[in-house]
């Protein structure tokens, strides 16, 4: 038996992993290549934004900006501020709305993510089986009759009808209990049971530290969508309304005004862009570290 | 020996049934069920608030609309029910409900597949990548999902006169003489549409797969160098894989639907309907039903056949990613 073992190269305690140079470089150009493909759209959008209304109409339209201007978004500011309205009111909806729906969802979904992975009580695979289906449901179908229930039990026009939508969202709950399944043993969860430690505490103190980037993800993913949403056609009342909502309106009533509609999308995008940047710059790698594995 | 003590005894031996069973073997299916549940009633109790959400906001309308499936409804007269001559008449008696379910078919097996790999081949490579990079990297990639504008630069590279960029780099290379309707053209709708779906599909798929890759314990990679990995090749096949298989669940559930109710994007660009229904899908066909001929049983029957066709779908994937890893 004289087999050949390669020596495994060490740095720091740490085995470094077989990687090639050849691999590296290919893998890099093509995501330079698909990186550019990639963000073309979101880079036109954000200099459209900043053409002058000079620029605005070249037809072949520029892929840059010769002389770049604030004057679109000082024209969506000067509209914003003759709305009817109060601009605070619509934020405020804003924030109270996409942080409620939000939360509420990544609670009530990551809690019951648990209590169907590791409680697994009589009646956990019937409730699995449809969460799963009902993903595979498209919203064309659900929308209409929702409309039905909503006006049933008078929701139409209500914060409500922007937020417990949300708490019913099976997205987040799925991806939540898939984390759950692949990264916490059935192992720990039973010692901290003998421990005397109650379901709830375990749920809170040791699962979710553990799935972090379930989390973020949800957040990101969640807030994305209600904030998306934001013009609901539920709601008509205009002190209910988001900024969202409100920006829309603008830049539609000014559809004339290309450049201001452009800076209207810019805004409208900007928020949950940076959502997203704040969340993963938060997801780190030492996940490993703190739990164990079977 | 032991008949004796038991006579002997001042006891006589307790009668099996006892009030309180210890084992499983004394009790029975419903009993068993029923102290489980008393066992684990925390869990109901977590449970319970979003089961009730889940049962107004979905499981009811879902129930609504199979019902409605087998009646004649149109919101103001009470549901008639007709039984199956709903599901006979889109197969027998609607020339457009085929197109739809080919197109659909042609969307699902090409898009489908496609945007679940480019997902997942990305979210690897950028794994790969230092920490610091890998954020920045992300977001480009993420980008186009987040400003969702992106049916505009489309219009604009895709422009149907010598001034979009695709007619006019086309032009210059000397392939074409005259500016091709890219959109109004019915040879080129349904690979273009292909082609854009593809461009804009990253999405919740591709995040969920750079979360599950970083939550892979790095310990497993360097056992795997221990044990002779030689590259990154067999050590997605045998590593990174078979950790993920629920994210990659995950993903093939995102794409799969997606896939069928594929046709947003084709409104947008194409307009409704396209021309000569050429890129006509089943979303379409239910959105006029619903929307503009208000039959609403009609539309909940073809809601039906579009939830076998993904469940159908999941099923075999399913069954493929069981293979993944070995």
């Amino acid at each position: 038996m004289a087999k050949k073992y390669k020596k495994l190269r060490v740095s720091k305690h740490r085995v470094i992993l077989n990687r090639s140079a050849a691999g590296d470089t290919g893998i890099t150009i093509m995501l330079v290549i698909l990186g550019l493909m990639m963000f073309l759209p979101m880079y036109n959008s954000v200099i459209t934004a900043f053409k002058p209304a000079g620029e605005l109409a070249i037809t072949p339209p520029k892929l840059y900006v010769m002389k770049p201007t604030l004057k679109n978004f000082i024209d969506l500011f000067t509209n914003m501020n003759q709305t009817w309205v109060p601009i605070s009111r619509y934020i405020f909806n804003t924030i109270y709305i996409s942080v409620a729906s939000t939360f509420g969802a990544l609670l009530l979904g990551s809690m019951t993510a648990y209590s169907l992975s590791k409680i697994r009580m009589p009646g956990y695979k019937v409730m699995n089986n449809l969460i799963t289906w009902s993903l595979m449901i498209g919203s064309t179908i659900t929308g209409t009759y929702n409309f039905i229930i909503y006006c049933k039990i008078g929701m139409l026009n209500t914060y409500a009808i922007s937020i417990l939508p949300v708490w019913a969202s099976t997205l987040g709950l799925y991806l939540m209990k898939n984390f759950i399944d692949d990264g916490i043993s059935d192992e720990m969860v039973e010692a901290a049971r003998i421990d005397g430690a109650k379901e709830f505490y375990i749920y809170w103190k040791i699962a979710m530290p553990l799935v972090k980037p379930a989390w973020l993800t949800c957040i990101v993913t969640t807030f994305q969508g209600v904030w998306a949403a934001g013009a609901s056609v539920y709601v008509w009342s205009e002190d209910l309304k988001t900024f969202n909502a409100a920006v829309a309106q603008i830049t539609g009533a000014a559809a004339t005004n290309a450049g201001a509609a452009a800076a209207g999308a810019v805004l409208m995008m900007s928020v949950p862009i940076i959502v997203f940047v704040v969340n993963q710059s938060q997801i780190v790698e030492t996940m490993a570290s703190s739990g164990m594995k079977d | 020996m032991q008949d004796t003590a038991v006579k002997k005894g001042t006891k006589p031996e307790k009668p099996k049934k006892s009030k309180q069973p210890v084992s499983r073997k004394d009790m029975t299916r419903a009993q068993y069920t029923w102290s489980e549940m008393k066992r684990t009633k925390a869990g109901y109790f977590m449970v319970a608030p979003f089961m009730i959400m889940f049962f107004i906001f979905t499981v009811f309308p879902v129930i609504l609309s199979l019902l409605l499936s087998f009646t004649s409804f149109n919101m103001l007269e009470w549901p008639k029910w007709i039984g199956f001559d709903n599901f006979i008449r889109m197969f027998l008696d609607d020339d457009l409900f085929i197109t739809a379910l080919k197109n659909t078919l042609i969307f699902a097996v090409t898009t489908g597949p496609a945007s679940f790999l480019l997902s997942f081949i990305l979210a690897w490579f950028i794994n790969e990548l230092p920490h610091k990079l890998r954020t920045f990297v992300v977001f480009i990639f993420y980008a186009p999902g987040i400003s969702g504008g992106a049916a505009s630069i489309f219009m604009l590279i895709f422009q149907g006169d010598i001034y979009g960029y695709a007619n006019g780099w086309l032009m210059k290379l000397g392939l074409i003489t005259e500016p091709i309707l890219f959109f109004q053209n019915e040879t080129y709708i349904m690979p273009l549409m292909i082609f854009i779906s593809i461009w804009t599909s990253l999405g919740i798929s591709f995040l969920s797969f750079i979360a599950g890759l970083q939550s892979i314990d790095r310990a497993q990679f360097e056992a795997g160098a221990v044990d002779g990995i030689k590259n990154r090749w067999q050590e997605v096949w045998y590593i990174t894989l078979p950790n993920m298989k629920s994210m990659l669940m995950f993903g093939a559930v995102m794409a799969i639907t997606g896939a069928f109710g594929f046709g947003a994007i084709v409104s947008q660009l194409c307009g409704t309907p396209s021309v000569n229904y050429c890129a006509w899908t089943l979303a379409h066909h239910m959105g006029e039903y619903m929307t503009t001929r208000f039959e609403f049983g009609y539309a909940s029957a073809l809601a039906l056949v579009q939830f076998i066709l993904v469940f159908g779908a999941n099923k075999m994937i399913n069954k493929m990613l069981a293979k993944v890893g070995q």
